[in-house]
């Protein structure tokens, strides 16, 4: 058994908003790199507006979009860990409160009805796995809701199989069009029920970005479904080209014989998610 | 590249053609979705607007708080679409243009070829590159919104991409 102070979380999602606001991760910069190369005119001066401005953000310590996004915490918590202190998610609010303040980020998190912004971007999101072990793993993974907004949820019947999930993916990238900030990345959840299913989509974009799922047939749904955005012709911000997505990322839980639910997040090209265990 | 200043005058705008890469200078409002709805319950109670409309630019975006030393924060576009039930009648009182990102619909078109007005895009996601390009910033109105209150911002050369022209061409177009 090892004891965890909710503090030391605190701390933890504190130091990681902070990074998560002021740079892309490496493999998003990376492709974005490489589409840049490979596109021309209005999609190639958008690209290397991107990468410039992410260079400018990190050397001046400045938010790289100014949506610092819906903070949405994972948490990873081994069985052997007893947590003390202050409630987690109290823990986890406060360490984004603080953060959200000493970086000047946006605070974008408001009552769905009245408007009321709640000043402190707070509540998070926080999803908490309990796992074998005795450390706690933490990610952070600042949502924008440009392209939030443009994800979609199917429950489509289990005759509807693979042709079905690359349908959906493709036609939720279609319909997006140029409104999330393409080259977009795409997170699937495949499988589950109505709600983890989303949350499978969400995770897999926490997936480092290029990588190929373990299982052959799931990884030839992601190549498939790429292939297919990346022919649409949307390209990077809309202007045209062949880079409209940088990657598809399907997770997979087992689901009920009588259904396939698809959940498809979508992720703009600002790809900022970061992560640490304590142990 | 094209170096524009606003106010913009009708022959300029006319110039412009879905496609053109410009650098933009002068004066832009921010506003957003709450500031939105707040000028359109002044309009609907024939009440003055905080700024004069005519031959103005509204700039769809919410900075983040200014550092210190700094103008604004990051300040990039926001999604153009969630503006599109306001921006006609907006421009068909005088809005000289909007800029912010990604398509708008044809009801957009057509209000900003009837008004001789243009829509620029900004690049999405480039919010401390476009936060630099602030030089001055001053809330005007709506101040209790945070980063949704309407900002008048001084900018230089913002570099833009004519989205929709007043000929009724799109770069969204495919």
């Amino acid at each position: 058994m090892r004891t965890v102070d909710t503090k030391q979380i605190e701390d933890c999602v504190y130091r990681l908003a902070l990074r998560a606001g002021r740079r892309i991760t490496e493999p998003c910069r990376l492709a974005l790199e490489q589409a840049s190369r490979k596109e021309a005119g209005a999609a190639q001066f958008a690209l290397s507006t991107l990468l410039e401005n992410a260079r400018i953000a990190e050397e001046q310590q400045l938010p790289v979009c100014q949506d610092t996004g819906m903070s949405v915490v994972l948490l990873e918590v081994g069985q052997e860990v007893c947590l003390t202190g202050r409630l987690l998610t109290e823990a986890v609010d406060e360490g984004v409160r603080r953060a959200y303040r000493d970086g000047y980020f946006r605070k974008s998190i408001c009552d769905p009805l009245s408007r009321a912004n709640t000043g402190d971007n707070t509540p998070a999101h926080v999803h908490v796995d309990i796992v074998r072990g005795d450390h706690v793993r933490v990610t952070y993974l600042p949502k924008g809701f440009g392209s939030e907004n443009m994800s979609r949820l199917f429950m489509l019947t289990p005759a509807q199989g693979k042709a079905g999930i690359i349908d959906c993916i493709v036609e939720t990238v279609r319909l997006a069009g140029s409104r999330p900030c393409p080259p977009v990345i795409v997170g699937v959840g495949i499988g589950g029920c109505f709600d983890s299913c989303a949350l499978l989509a969400k995770k897999a974009l926490t997936r480092e970005l290029g990588s190929a799922h373990p299982r052959d047939d799931v990884a030839a749904i992601e190549r498939e479904a790429l292939q297919k955005i990346n022919a649409l012709g949307i390209g990077a911000q809309g202007f045209g080209g062949t880079v409209t997505a940088l990657a598809v990322q399907c997770e997979l839980a087992p689901t009920h014989i009588a259904g396939l639910p698809v959940a498809v997040n979508i992720q703009c090209h600002c790809m900022r998610c970061e992560e640490e265990v304590l142990s | 590249m094209k170096r524009l200043t606003l106010p913009l005058a009708k022959e300029q705008i006319f110039a412009l053609k879905a496609g053109d890469s410009v650098l933009l200078s002068g004066t832009v409002f921010t506003a957003r979705d709450c500031a939105h709805r707040r000028i359109f319950e002044l309009l609907d109670a024939d009440m003055p607007l905080p700024f004069e409309l005519k031959g103005a630019f509204l700039y769809y975006a919410g900075p983040c708080p200014a550092p210190i030393g700094k103008a604004t924060g990051s300040c990039g576009p926001t999604t153009s679409a969630r503006m599109e039930p306001f921006a006609p009648r907006l421009l068909d009182l005088g809005l000289g243009g909007m800029i912010g990102k990604g398509e708008m619909g044809e009801a957009v078109r057509a209000a900003l070829v009837r008004n001789g007005a243009v829509y620029f895009a900004a690049i999405g996601g480039a919010g401390a590159f476009y936060g630099n390009a602030v030089k001055h910033s001053e809330c005007v109105a709506f101040e209790d919104l945070l980063s949704e209150a309407v900002y008048r911002f001084e900018i230089e050369n913002f570099p833009l991409v004519v989205a929709m022209d007043a000929h009724g061409g799109s770069i969204y177009d495919r």
